[in-house]
């Protein structure tokens, strides 16, 4: 047990729509499917143009362990298998469907049977499910633990801490037996001894709905965290949870912990129960410059275009649209984006939101490093990275930034200091590989 | 279809706190001890304020001019340094001496070494001692409070320092009726003033409360007598300084911890000077030590990375 104190930021909470049960969208005219909605390696596409697709049906096979498979979220014709460029500039494969309007699921969607652990986890990869938190890595491969002993905890993750996002919220609120039966698979199979539920406490209605389902089972508790951003970074989750520190380096296994977030896990019992991947997803879809905010029940490759013009178009001109939430959000450079595996938010931001505020010199006020959760020192990091001291940027454990932002948000100067993260990182990464490079030239 | 849309690296929301409202609550938080020393020692204090206020801004703006800087003026930090510069300046300085002092704080101390963030020292406290040094006489004289009746005599850290009567009660001491520079004198504006800063989260409680309870302790062993040690807190620059000059950003520690430290040092060179050294007066030098140490507090004070192991 470590006294640590966890720090982070009061960020505004904006949840304008956690009032709001989730809408179905109908099919859009087309959508575009990325191959690289997760972490790993990128799907390998399996149709052609031409192909004829039903919901659900594989359009692209896993390309490795830490990797997923892809299926059409609409029904219609395969008409191109292109190149598109991803959010982080790299260009992967995406299949193009023109929806038929029908969503005709595929034939072969029938309930997988899972009696034990291993059919369990084959399960979870063939879902096609990865963290729908956000982080995108494939839950499989999160669940396929060699040995099951090593579980103690397992923490189901619902601060949902990011400013207006509610989709997790509404998969509490709505979705609450997928997620109950969610918690007897992992009893079941994971034979997970403790699970304990994180939810920030700004959300009393979710807390009160865990608390219901879970009522009966002495072995799942609901615990209420601060509202204090970011409470659901994995290592900040762990720590408020069990009081556990997931040293550098290592997993939340190595602590026995794993974590889930309750959308992903409420995806996980679906599957098991209908056969039907994962092909759509809730979000919420907000921002100063939509006309009235609500959450969508959205096909995977929809296009943010044909998002927001179905939520109800715009009530000023959008200047900047984000994936997520404006803490970690991605702004995207058009709205032919389409939504994501891992996509739980879209907001558009007027003019006045959008604008960026001017930096101005670091005053050393030390907020950046009061408020880091993690406790580095952005200052410091400022100062070697002006002096390409990567020695230093290894001391001082850039590396362990999660660029949760708080920083960034809190700094009176409004240095862009995320963008600096960034850039320190990959240079503390080339000076590592250098240097190892070096070493075995040496030996 | 082009939208033109931004991008930019996360976060896209922000705190309200700018460098700006800092610095502008910093010169509210100034305010009632300006005043106090316009009611204590007469108009003529409102002219020391007016001159170091108008030559910082001054400065500033010309050295901008010069380098091709974009102007700073708007961020309100050189109206600070002409505010406290004035507050640590006795009634009767000639204002020459008072803008060859903004001279220093502003040219010599802050912009030549990059401008505000980029200061290793206090601006105003350097600027203090630079004329403390050169102008001795006009900057030691004991000027006396207009609403009080004595005429002569030292002020009560020099009654103190040559074992003399101090001569002023401690309501009086309180209240600021004493000799000493404009703005150091009146202990209630200035905790008024450190009160709000504490409210508003722009400072924390830990360099003025550590600074002035060490110099309260070693008042204590020293004088061996509770209300000396009362009167050695009231007197001198120690308010001002624990308050505003000790709690600047640029040139003091980050962490809470690394505040204590400073706040420890200072306290205890600053007792040191007093009790033992040849001026009567200590804190700016202390600040001004301590200004130098910071970047080493810094490192021995710094957080531990959360889960971070030793390679």
């Amino acid at each position: 047990m470590s006294f640590f104190k966890m720090s982070g930021v009061v960020v505004p909470h904006m949840k304008n729509t956690c009032e709001m049960q989730a809408e179905r969208m109908p099919a859009p005219k087309s959508v575009v499917i990325p191959m690289n909605m997760h972490i790993g390696a990128p799907a390998k596409p399996v149709v052609q143009e031409g192909d004829i697709v039903g919901v659900g049906q594989l359009i692209g096979e896993a390309g490795g362990f830490v990797s997923s498979p892809v299926y059409a979220s609409v029904s219609g014709k395969v008409t191109k298998v292109d190149k598109i460029t991803g959010t982080n500039g790299a260009s992967a494969d995406a299949v193009f469907i023109e929806s038929d309007g029908q969503m005709r699921p595929f034939e072969g969607i029938k309930a997988p049977t899972v009696t034990n652990f291993e059919e369990f986890v084959a399960a979870v990869r063939d879902s096609g499910i990865v963290g729908l938190g956000g982080a995108g890595f494939p839950t499989a491969v999160k669940l396929g633990v060699k040995d099951l002993s090593l579980v103690r905890e397992v923490l189901i993750n619902g601060a949902e801490c990011e400013p207006y996002i509610t989709s997790d919220t509404r998969t509490m609120l709505d979705r609450a037996d997928d997620i109950k039966e969610g918690i007897e698979l992992l009893e079941k199979y994971l034979g997970a001894g403790t699970i304990i539920f994180g939810i920030e406490k700004n959300k009393p209605e979710a807390i009160a709905k865990m608390k219901e389902i879970t009522s009966g089972d002495s072995a799942v508790s609901v615990k209420e965290l601060p509202s204090i951003y970011p409470q659901g970074g994995e290592k900040v989750l762990i720590y408020n949870l069990t009081g556990k520190v997931v040293p550098e380096g290592k997993l939340p296994l190595d602590v026995g912990c794993i974590v889930i977030n309750v959308t992903t896990l409420a995806s996980i019992a679906k599957y098991i129960r209908t056969g039907m991947p994962l092909v759509e997803k809730c979000l919420t879809v907000d921002g100063s410059a939509v006309a009235s905010p609500k959450n969508l029940i959205v096909p995977i490759g929809t296009s943010l275009r044909d998002v927001y013009e179905f939520a109800g178009g715009f009530k000023a001109e959008p200047k900047k649209v984000l994936l997520g939430g404006p803490m970690m959000g991605i702004a995207v450079k058009s709205l032919d984006q389409p939504v994501m595996k891992n996509t739980n938010a879209t907001l558009a931001l007027a003019e006045k939101e959008a604008e960026r505020p001017e930096e101005n010199p670091c005053i050393h006020c030390g907020r950046c490093v009061n408020s880091c959760p993690l406790g580095l020192n952005p200052v410091a990091f400022a100062k070697a990275l002006s002096l390409n001291d990567c020695e230093a940027l290894e001391e001082l454990k850039i590396n362990l930034c999660m660029e949760c932002g708080c920083c960034a948000f809190n700094c009176p100067a409004k240095r862009d200091l995320i963008a600096r993260h960034k850039l320190a990182k990959s240079e503390l990464r080339s000076y590592q590989q250098q240097r190892a490079e070096q070493e075995k030239k040496e030996a | 279809m082009e939208e033109n849309l931004k991008v930019s690296v996360s976060p896209h929301i922000f705190s309200k706190r700018t460098t700006r409202n800092l610095m502008l609550d910093v010169v509210i938080a100034l305010l009632p001890a300006a005043i106090a020393s316009v009611v204590i020692f007469g108009a003529g204090s409102l002219l020391v304020i007016a001159t170091c206020v108008i030559s910082c801004i001054l400065f500033e703006a010309l050295f901008n001019l010069i380098i091709k800087r974009k102007q700073t003026i708007g961020d309100f930090s050189a109206i600070i340094t002409g505010l406290l510069l004035a507050l640590n300046l006795p009634v009767n300085i000639p204002l020459w001496q008072a803008v060859i002092g903004s001279f220093v704080a502003i040219i010599i101390v802050k912009n030549l070494f990059g401008g505000l963030g980029y200061n290793f020292a206090n601006p105003a406290i350097t600027g203090r001692i630079f004329m403390l040094i050169a102008f001795t006489g006009s900057m030691t004289e004991a000027v006396f409070p207009a609403a009080v009746d004595t005429v002569a005599g030292a002020t009560p850290l020099g009654a103190l320092a040559s074992g003399e009567e101090v001569g002023v009660s401690l309501l009086d001491m309180f209240l600021g009726l004493r000799g000493g520079a404009l703005g150091e004198t009146c202990a209630l504006a200035l905790i008024i003033g450190g009160i709000y800063l504490i409210c508003r989260k722009v400072i924390t409680w830990h360099t003025p409360v550590t600074f002035i309870l060490t110099v309260f302790v070693f008042s204590l062993i020293y004088s061996g007598d509770f209300e000396t040690a009362l009167i050695y807190v009231l007197s001198g620059g120690l308010l001002i300084g624990a308050i505003f000059m000790a709690t600047d950003y640029v040139t003091t520690p980050t962490t809470a911890l690394g505040q204590v430290v400073f706040g420890l040092g200072c306290g205890l060179i600053t007792c040191l000077i007093r009790f033992y050294g040849s001026y009567p007066e200590g804190v700016s030098f202390s600040i001004l030590f301590m200004n130098i140490l910071t970047p080493y507090i810094e490192k021995i004070t710094m957080k531990k990375p959360f889960g971070g192991v030793k390679k």
